[in-house]
């Protein structure tokens, strides 16, 4: 800890050190963030899933979205996840500049991502296939709208604690951006087979 | 296990205070909730006007409102809208919630802040920017949005239909930002009763009402996120133009209503639970007794959170749901308030026996546990799909609604604040000053209420902006009941004047108290009043519950949790 750190460290709250159930205040946090998240998707893909049984029509609007785009931003969403615990794994090593590399690629997963998603959207929206066709598209986009939003906010904080990773800052951070990315991994597993495989 | 490196977290030490550093910008916990507090007050002033302006246009139809002046049918359908939403979103949830929670947890855990107190500052600031929005709304060009605090699509979803282009998006707005407020203070309330105790104080030894805040935050996280996705789907159905609630379009006008009640009758329980904690506390005080069954009430209080998700459809008996599935809702409608009554009886089981004092807070606790009753026996025949049916329409659901809310966010939060009052600010209220508030606001507010069941129960229709044109519902006997609400609702406000006098009079010249002025065993009581920055002078160990009033064969009827055996 450097000596800045150490002249603060008297005015930073006992209850942020205190940890009563054991368990890291940040990572408990993360996972509070994430229940709150798991119910925001939950509404969303509950409501999609409900309307959809009532719409068989909506099965024939799906056969338009590109399934092996979507296959590869799986794999790519799922690689990245595997760089994100390398990361974790080389910040319990206290190597900061290596959780930093890893991290690195996974912003460069998260990236690769987006770049196909704007594909697909380009493509879908130059064929008419718009938010405004079909009740079908306008949750297409939104869902993975949302999600696409995720992606694009954990990169942003990823980045943050990659810089500060990379200094040997902050390591315990790593992993908790790293639960976070894996929850977008999982809400994207949903994703994936609700609009692009069931057709 | 501590946290590495946490004081990068914090930035400058609290030497150096302004105003705007002590007072605006802090991220002391104590600020934070008297600034909710205030926050929340002036918005109940501004919805109390706001009921005031509409009451007189129903009593007193086509005439010129003293302090306001003629009331369009426009105007009286964002007024209600408004006030209700202010009244729910921005008075209730930030006083009991964000408001005692933030007052009062750091302090009854023992410790010095919550554990994120900067997300804490941060989630004022965007309840603050969503008050302000909400009240812009009202100024929008063609004016506040009018479609009732539930926000029914199609109503809601176009300005076609609802003629506030500007209004009915920024409500949306101003609502989802006060989501994100409370969600932000929710997880920082949690996490900071998970880990930030003092040692000894166990899951058994937290007092009620910590419990209470806690669990109602988990169910609004829970509750709240599908009414998320609602929201921007209602958004962009307002601004993009997407059709996700428009039946022509292959959209599902119900499905807001699912999502929105979904969320909307667990938010009854989100702000009650917090009341009923605040109950619980004062009663054991001001009776000197040990708060009966303490496990029961937790169980209760839990029991109800999750029974509370399975009841939304109740709302929507008129709305076409398939009767089987209002029978289902009907029966777990009925079966909530198992867990709330027995909460009551054990509130009653505390006061039995022991010595009570009728001090200004506990006469507001006490009449919390009669006129809630009243709220939840008239809920009974709302919660019933046969007699609903018929009620559903009609003043009887804004009475019964009423006997619920003006419980939980008048009465339970006038008990906390005088009780909590000697802690926030060093000073004593006037008690004759407290008495005669009290009751005068009890007697105007069941003035007020029990005219509008009897209107309901006669058949008077709700949501209706003047009655002249419809002579069934105009008899002289509805219009003088009509009247006499108004009257006490008139009467009701005068009574707050009284209130915020001995309020902002006592701040300064109240009687100095001491730490614990009530004799009192709870840990904020061993902090100084007011508590300094870092609230105590040697952080507390817990010896034992918070409830341990009138133990034999000791001195003291009190046995504060701080105190060694």
């Amino acid at each position: 800890m450097s000596h800045a750190a150490d002249l603060h460290a008297a005015h930073v709250p006992i209850a942020t050190r205190r940890s009563a159930t054991g368990i890291p205040t940040a990572r408990l946090a993360v996972w509070w963030v994430l229940a709150s998240e798991i119910v925001i998707f939950g509404g969303l893909i509950g409501s999609y899933v409900m309307l959809r049984l009532h719409h068989p029509h909506w099965a024939e609007e799906a056969a338009h979205t590109n399934t092996l785009a979507g296959a590869f931003n799986t794999f790519v969403l799922l690689t990245s996840s595997l760089a994100a615990v390398l990361a974790h794994q080389a910040a319990e090593a206290h190597d900061g500049p290596r959780a930093a590399r890893f991290l690195g690629g996974t912003i460069l997963g998260g990236l690769v991502f987006l770049l196909v998603k704007g594909f697909e959207w380009s493509n879908e929206i130059a064929h008419g296939f718009t938010i405004f066709r079909d009740v079908f598209w306008s949750y297409y986009y939104v869902a993975c709208g949302l999600h696409g939003l995720h992606v694009i906010a954990g990169m942003v904080i990823m980045a943050i604690v990659a810089a500060d990773a990379r200094r040997g800052r902050n390591l315990h951070r790593v992993e908790l951006i790293g639960i976070y990315w894996h929850f977008v991994d999982a809400v994207w597993i949903f994703l994936f087979p609700l609009f692009y495989i069931a057709k | 296990m501590s946290l590495p490196a946490t004081a990068h977290d914090v930035g400058l030490s609290h030497e150096a205070r302004s105003f705007w550093s002590r007072y605006v910008f802090s991220t002391d916990h104590k600020v934070i909730g008297l600034q909710y507090m205030f926050t929340g007050m002036v918005m109940a002033l501004i919805g109390g006007f706001m009921a005031y302006v509409f009451r007189m246009q129903l009593a007193f139809p086509d005439q010129v409102v003293p302090l306001y002046g003629l009331v369009t049918a426009r105007e009286y359908n964002a007024l209600v809208t408004n006030h209700g939403s202010i009244m729910i979103f921005w008075v209730a949830m930030p006083v009991l919630i964000a408001g005692l929670g933030n007052f009062l947890i750091p302090l009854m855990i023992g410790c010095d802040d919550m554990v994120f107190p900067r997300l804490n500052r941060l989630s004022y600031q965007i309840f603050f920017v969503s008050a302000v929005i909400l009240l812009l709304s009202l100024a929008a060009p063609g004016g506040g949005f009018g479609g009732a605090w539930t926000a029914y699509p199609p109503l809601s979803a176009s300005a076609q239909y609802n003629h506030t282009p500007w209004g009915a998006p920024l409500w949306l707005l101003a609502v989802a930002l006060e989501f994100v407020a409370f969600l932000l203070g929710g997880i920082n309330f949690t996490v900071t009763v998970m880990n930030a105790r003092a040692p000894g104080m166990t899951a058994m030894r937290i007092p009620i009402v910590v419990w209470m805040i806690v669990i109602a935050s988990l169910v609004f996280m829970a509750s709240v996120g599908p009414l998320v996705a609602g929201a921007v789907m209602l958004l962009l159905d307002q601004v993009v133009g997407t059709r996700f609630y428009d039946p022509k379009a292959g959209g599902d006008p119900l499905l807001w209503q699912h999502l929105f009640w979904f969320f909307g009758h667990p938010e009854v329980y989100v702000v009650l639970l917090p009341a009923t904690g605040v109950v619980a506390e004062i009663i054991t005080v001001f009776a000197r007794k040990k708060l009966f069954a303490y496990k029961t009430i937790l169980g209760t209080s839990i029991a109800t959170g999750i029974i509370s998700f399975f009841v939304w459809a109740h709302h929507q008996f008129v709305a076409g749901i398939d009767p089987r599935m209002a029978h289902l809702f009907t029966i777990t409608t009925l079966l909530i308030s198992i867990p709330l009554a027995e909460m009551m009886f054990a509130f009653i089981a505390t006061l039995y026996g022991g010595s009570i004092e009728l001090a200004t807070p506990m006469l507001w606790a006490l009449a919390f546990i009669a006129e809630f009753l009243i709220g939840g026996v008239t809920g009974i025949f709302l919660g019933a799909n046969a007699t609903d049916i018929y009620f559903h329409d009609t003043y009887f659901v804004v009475a019964h609604f009423h006997y619920t809310f003006f419980p939980i966010a008048i009465i339970a939060t006038f008990a906390a604040i005088t009780y909590w009052f000697p802690k926030m600010f060093g000073r004593r209220l006037n008690e004759t000053l407290g008495q005669w508030h009290f009751w005068g606001t009890i007697v105007s507010f069941n003035a007020i209420f029990i005219p509008l069941f009897l209107t309901g129960a006669a058949g008077q229709h709700r949501r209706i902006y003047s009655y002249e044109s419809f002579p069934q519902l105009s008899t002289p006997w509805l219009n003088q009941l009509a009247v006499l609400a108004t009257v006490a609702l008139i009467v009701l406000l005068i009574f707050q004047v009284i209130f915020l006098a001995n309020f902002f009079w006592s701040m300064r010249r109240g009687e100095p108290v001491g730490a614990n002025p009530w004799n009192a065993n709870t840990l904020e009581w061993s902090a100084p009043s007011p508590p300094p920055h870092g609230n105590f002078a040697t952080m507390p160990t817990v010896y034992r519950g918070p409830y341990e009033y009138g133990v034999p064969d000791r001195e003291l009827d009190y046995w504060p949790q701080h105190v060694p055996s």
